[in-house]
C-alpha cells in the first residue's frame, strides 16, 4: 500500500469501506450529537474567556491607549522560547504531535 | 469570509462620511460640525471619542489574536494593534470578522520579522474565529458516502463545510497555536518545523487538526472541486508516503465536508 503510485477506483472504493465499517465514526457522531444536545444555545460551556471574540459578550472601551509612536522591542512576550532554523543548535526536541487517528 | 446579509456598506451621510475619515487620524481637526455646548470647541472631547475607537478596535484584535498577543507581550502587540487600526479599519460592521489583513501587517514590519512564524500564527487564529461563526450546517454522514457505488465514489466530488479552513505553513503554527491557546506551554518550541491545519466545527466546537502535507494536498484539492480519486493522486505526486486511509478518515470524521455529489456523467 505504501508503495502505490496511482489509486484504482476499486482500490479507493475498498478504502472507504474500511474506514465506514470501523467503530469509530459511530462514536464520533453519537459524541457529536450529545455535544450539540446538552450545549445547545449555551455558550461555549467552560469557555467564560471571549472565545467568541470581539462584539459578543467582551468590549471594555474605557481604557486609555498607549500613546507611545516609537517601537522599542522589549522581549515581553513568549517570543523568546520558540526557536527557528539558524539558531536551534543542539535543542532539537521531540515534538508531541496531535495526529488524527 | 463568506457575505453575510447584514453586511453590506449602506451608503453614508455627509455627517457620517466626515466623522469617519478623521476619526482614525489623529493628526487631523474634528470636523467644524463637532462642536461642545453653547458653540464651544471640543477638541478634547473629540480626541477622547477618537481615543475609545481605536482604544476598543485594538482590544478587537487582541481578542481575535490572542497567540499573537501572548507571543509578541501585550505593549507590543498594541502598538503593532494600532498602526493596523490606523492603516486598516474594518470593512464589515461586525466586529469580529475584522483583521482579515492583520497577517499580512505583521510580515510587512520589520522589527518583528525575525518571528517569521507569527504571520501563520495569525492566519490560523483568522481561520478560528471564521470556523466559529461560519454557518452551521449538518457535516458530511457516513450513510451517504457509504450509498455511492464502487465508481461513482472514485469520481465523486464533495462540498465544503461552511466552517473549513486550512492553513499551510513553513512553521509549527499548530504547536504554537494549542501551546498559547490551551496550553500547556512547553518548555521549547521548535519553531521551523513545517505544520498543516485544518480548522473545523462539525457541531458547537472549533476543531483543529495537525494534519500531513499530503492530506492537506488532498483535502484542498477537494475543497477546489477536484474528484475523490484526482484529490488522491494530487496528493500522493509530491507526497510519495501519502496515507490514503488516513486522508479518508479525516474526510469522514472531521466535518470538513458537508456533502457529496456522484460526479455528472459528461466527464466520462
Amino acid at each position: 500500500m505504501s508503495t502505490k503510485i496511482a489509486f484504482s477506483a476499486a482500490y479507493i472504493a475498498g478504502t472507504v469501506a474500511a474506514a465506514l465499517s470501523a467503530g469509530t465514526l459511530a462514536t464520533t457522531t453519537a459524541a457529536q450529537a450529545q455535544e450539540k444536545e446538552k450545549c445547545y444555545g449555551v455558550s461555549m460551556a467552560g469557555k467564560n474567556d471571549c472565545a467568541a471574540g470581539p462584539g459578543t459578550t467582551c468590549a471594555g472601551t474605557s481604557k486609555v491607549d498607549y500613546q507611545g509612536n516609537a517601537w522599542t522591542y522589549v522581549d515581553s512576550g513568549t517570543c523568546t522560547t520558540m526557536e527557528l532554523p539558524g539558531d536551534r543548535m543542539g535543542s532539537l526536541e521531540p515534538l508531541e504531535r496531535d495526529m488524527p487517528s | 469570509m463568506r457575505s453575510r446579509p447584514d453586511n453590506g456598506a449602506a451608503p453614508r451621510p455627509p455627517f457620517e462620511a466626515a466623522f469617519g475619515r478623521v476619526i482614525l487620524e489623529p493628526d487631523r481637526p474634528e470636523p467644524d460640525f463637532v462642536v461642545g455646548p453653547r458653540g464651544k470647541a471640543a477638541s478634547r472631547r473629540f480626541d477622547v471619542y477618537r481615543n475609545n475607537v481605536t482604544h476598543s478596535l485594538v482590544t478587537a484584535l487582541e481578542e481575535i489574536f490572542p497567540a499573537v498577543a501572548l507571543i509578541l507581550g501585550e505593549r507590543n502587540f498594541r502598538m503593532i494593534a494600532r498602526d493596523f487600526v490606523r492603516a486598516s479599519p474594518p470593512r464589515s460592521r461586525l466586529v469580529f470578522e475584522y483583521g482579515e489583513g492583520f497577517a499580512a501587517h505583521l510580515a510587512g514590519f520589520d522589527p518583528i520579522r525575525h518571528l517569521a512564524y507569527l504571520p501563520d500564527v495569525a492566519r490560523l487564529e483568522r481561520a478560528w474565529l471564521d470556523a466559529y461563526h461560519a454557518a452551521d450546517e449538518a457535516p458530511l454522514s457516513p450513510g451517504a458516502v457509504g450509498a455511492l457505488s464502487p465508481e461513482a465514489l472514485a469520481s465523486a466530488h464533495f462540498t465544503p463545510h461552511p466552517a473549513m479552513r486550512l492553513i499551510r505553513s513553513d512553521y509549527a503554527v499548530h504547536t504554537i497555536f494549542v501551546a498559547h491557546r490551551t496550553g500547556p506551554m512547553p518548555e521549547r518550541i521548535d519553531a521551523g518545523i513545517a505544520e498543516s491545519v485544518l480548522v473545523t466545527r462539525p457541531a458547537l466546537q472549533v476543531e483543529l487538526r495537525h494534519v500531513q502535507p499530503g492530506e492537506a494536498v488532498f483535502l484542498l484539492a477537494l475543497r477546489d472541486g477536484a474528484t475523490l480519486q484526482e484529490a488522491a493522486e494530487c496528493a500522493v505526486l509530491g507526497n510519495p508516503s501519502f496515507d490514503l486511509a488516513g486522508a479518508i478518515g479525516l474526510l469522514l470524521s472531521s466535518g470538513a465536508f458537508s456533502a457529496c455529489q456522484p460526479a455528472t456523467h459528461s466527464e466520462d
